[in-house]
């Protein structure tokens, strides 16, 4: 068996179906097993399209998604997509042709110190350099993308360990990690967020990625409905717990819900599950919730006090916390008052709804909330980066776990399209609804192509206006409206642009009926592109400007006609 | 108020690490891009040829130490990471000096050489070379007591470090 051929069936057995790839020199033996085999290869038209779309398959799944890429400029384009997975936590193997083994270090032809670029964005980067380590690589790098906290390896591969021989006795010896683990007092860990949660007057559960990842959605669910507790999400907890609960108050955070904020700001004790306290939500680090008791609970050591200090840290799998505290909050028969605090909440969501302008044009959040009208959660809702995805994060309501799937942490412009492909190769029973900007898709149109090519039920709802209206909106509100550079004069006609790559695309704008389009967009099979005129001047609100706090959101509050601060 | 107790403390960190090529630029490039500066730095085999250990004396308050830890602890070549700042421990040094040396002045040299018991170990025209071993406090001492002579060169390794007793 030649090294290739291990790869692959190495792959086989791992149960991976598909790979994302772009093929190459160095890679060439590989591609010629992978053609003959029962992986199944989608080529995309970059290899930032590859690995976005690994990345996106990975997130509907749960699985890992596979990408491979030649060396040199096939390796450096995986660069950024790579990034994007390691800060969101996705598990991803990315595989990488290099040059032969004698070459490396000469500058040969399409040499990349690929190892060198990656390794402060992978958990780990491994070279193989001889053929007896590779089985013992494969098996680790496996393992290390998949467990604990999850999140990208990669694999460079000399083009001669393709052509050589694995001998299959050294295939079997397994390789055994001396890793010393850190001291964990889990039990006590646990009896002291008992004692807080019994103390509790205002308590609140934070849902993050972890979650996600945990595989913790339903115990959450029986958790939260054993101790009455509100719940807000962060934008990578979306959907593991379900928007549309009765306790769920949305996303918090820079653009979160009004309301969300307000009761997180006035929460005496937080439980926060796997999120990572990332500044779209703490702003200053400092100022966040000083008075509050924060219970954090992460199976990253690292993360526990890295940006928010923890009163009570909590190394642990999130769903083995949840499963640990039902069954000592039920044999203690603790029972939460949480009534009036619930009421409480209750009138900062009446108080401070979510409100936009619906007058004036087609404004993209009407196309959003139409969307989830239509098709609510019978669709994976994918995003791109930009304004459109924050619109997304507050009107479409997500109730399914792993229905949506957003760049969170590296906000990546172009990561909608290709991530829409990954998803819709992962999950081939439901449709894909992609929201992008007209900004964020020029960045990887070519993949028009790969979801022609595939007949993906894709629809690609591009809210066209015609600028980078985040940046736009920042340039509005905090550089006096000097629009430098972010106003576009000359877009592509994004309908001809479908037309050319074979693909269907319905227009909308001001005058159109807005809910006949988006009905159309699913009636038609197969991927549509709906390019929708919407208002350039539209904000995302509310919004806690740099620096300010948790209620210090600027937004459109209810009966008022001007945007103001809240407090 | 919450927030982490004392001010910027010199740390020793005792890591074992995977004894692989590239193992030390990981550790060395975990330090750059978190921001955490590294005061010194050495590296070296330990008993069992497939670990080596790397001694990192690193300044900052107990959150900085305790984020560098687990962060070093997270990466797949670590093996164990020690902060043995607290411990009971014999820290040494190696210093050569290079420094001037005229006849007139040789004597008086020879003299600070024997009081902080270093060595000399080449004999130029118009030079000595001194070799000494040494905590940081003695290193410091004899550099500062040879400078007025006019020091030509110097180099030193970082500091290696044990723990005293059985552990
Ligand atoms: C334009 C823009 C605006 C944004 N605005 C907002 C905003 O207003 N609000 C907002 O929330 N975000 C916003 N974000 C996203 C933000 O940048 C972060 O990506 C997000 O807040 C991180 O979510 P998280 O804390 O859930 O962590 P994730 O990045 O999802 O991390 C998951 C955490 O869970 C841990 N974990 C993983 N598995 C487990 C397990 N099994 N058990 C326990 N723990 C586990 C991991 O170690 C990690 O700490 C915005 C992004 C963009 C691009
Ligand atoms: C690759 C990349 N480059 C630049 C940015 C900075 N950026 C953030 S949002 C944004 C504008 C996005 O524009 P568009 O996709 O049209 O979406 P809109 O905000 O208009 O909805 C820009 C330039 C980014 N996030 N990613």
């Amino acid at each position: 068996m030649n090294g290739a051929e291990y790869l692959v069936s190495f792959l086989e057995k791992k149960g991976v179906e598909y790979i994302f790839g772009y093929p190459g020199g160095s890679v060439i033996f590989l591609y010629d097993v992978l053609g003959r085999s029962g992986l199944k290869h989608i080529l995309t038209r970059h290899e930032q399209g590859a690995v976005h779309a690994a990345d996106g398959y990975a997130r509907v799944t749960g699985k890992p998604g596979v990408c491979f890429a030649t060396s040199g400029p096939g390796a450096t384009n995986l660069v950024t997509g790579i990034a994007n997975a390691y800060l969101d936590s996705v598990p991803l193997i990315a595989v990488t042709g290099q040059v032969n083994l004698d070459s490396i270090g000469r500058d040969a032809f399409q040499e990349a110190d690929i190892i060198g670029i990656t390794m402060p964005i992978t958990k780990h980067s491994y070279m193989v350099k001889k053929m007896d380590e590779l089985p013992s690589v494969l098996e680790e790098a496996w393992n290390v993308a998949t467990t604990g906290r999850p999140g990208p390896v990669l694999i460079d591969m000399p083009k001669d360990i393709f052509a050589g021989t694995v001998d299959s006795q050294v295939g079997l010896e397994k390789k055994y990690s001396r890793k010393v683990p850190l001291k964990n007092g889990l039990s006590e860990q646990l009896d002291k967020v008992v004692a807080a949660l019994h103390e509790a007057k205002r308590p609140l559960v934070m849902v993050g990625g972890g979650v996600v990842s945990g595989q913790a959605s339903e115990i959450i669910r029986e958790f939260v409905n054993y101790t009455k507790m509100p719940v807000v999400t962060t934008l990578m907890g979306k959907g593991a717990f379900p928007d549309t609960a009765e306790n769920c108050l949305g996303m918090v955070g820079m653009h979160g819900m009004p309301a969300a904020n307000l009761t997180l700001n006035s929460s005496d004790v937080l439980i926060a599950l796997g999120v990572r306290f990332s500044d779209r939500i703490t702003g200053k680090p400092e100022n966040f919730l000083p008075e509050t008791t924060i219970i954090h609970v992460d199976i990253d050591p690292a993360e526990l006090s890295k940006n928010v200090v923890a009163d009570i840290p909590v190394v642990c799998d999130v769903a083995k916390f949840l499963t640990e505290m039902l069954s000592r909050l039920k044999k203690k028969g603790l029972e939460f008052a949480t009534k009036e605090w619930l009421q409480e909440v209750t009138i900062f969501k009446e108080k401070y709804p979510l409100l936009y302008e619906k007058e004036g044009g087609l404004k993209p959040q009407t196309v959003i909330e139409e969307v989830a009208r239509q098709v609510g959660d019978k669709v994976v809702v994918v995003t791109d980066v930009g304004q459109h995805q924050m619109f997304v994060a507050q009107f479409y309501p997500i109730g399914k776990t792993r229905n949506f799937v957003t760049s969170g942490g590296l906000g990546t412009m172009g990561f909608g399209l290709p991530a829409a492909i990954g998803a819709a190769f992962g999950k081939t029973n439901e449709a894909v609804a992609l929201f992008t900007g007209d900004g964020s898709i020029q960045m990887n149109i070519q993949e028009l192509a790969t979801i022609a090519n595939h007949q993906l039920p894709l629809k690609v709802f591009i809210l066209n206006n015609s600028c980078l209206g985040m940046v736009r909106q920042w340039q509005e509100l905090f550089f006096k409206g000097h629009y430098a550079s972010t106003l576009f004069d000359s877009n592509p006609d994004f309908v001809r642009l479908a037309n050319a790559y074979g693909i269907k695309a319905l227009r909308a704008g001001e005058t159109d009926d807005i809910s006949e389009i988006v009905a159309e967009a699913f009636r038609l099979p197969g991927p549509v592109i709906v390019d929708c005129a919407v208002c350039q001047g539209e904000n995302v609100l509310p919004i806690i400007p740099p620096g300010g706090k948790l209620n210090e959101m600027l937004g459109r509050w209810k009966g008022e006609a001007h945007i103001s601060r809240i407090s | 108020m919450k927030c982490w107790g004392g001010g910027k403390v010199k740390h020793t960190l005792a890591v074992l690490v995977e004894n692989r090529p590239g193992v030390l630029s990981h550790v060395a490039g975990l330090f750059s891009r978190r921001g955490y500066n590294i005061e010194s730095l050495a590296v070296g085999e330990t008993d069992d040829s497939s670990v080596s250990r790397i001694t990192l004396v690193v300044e900052g308050d107990a959150k900085i130490i305790e984020q560098v830890s687990k962060q070093l602890n997270k990466q797949v070549e670590v093996i164990k990471v020690n902060d043995i700042t607290e411990e009971e421990t014999v820290d040494r040094q190696l210093l050569l000096l290079k420094v001037n040396a005229d006849i007139a002045v040789r004597q008086e040299i020879m003299q600070i050489v024997e009081i902080f018991r270093c060595r000399i170990v080449d004999i130029g025209r118009r030079s000595l070379i001194v070799e000494a071993t040494g905590d940081d406090a003695k290193i410091q001492a004899i550099i500062k007591s040879l400078q007025p002579f006019g020091i030509m060169e110097l180099v030193r390794t970082g500091r290696v470090s044990i723990v005293r007793g059985q552990k």
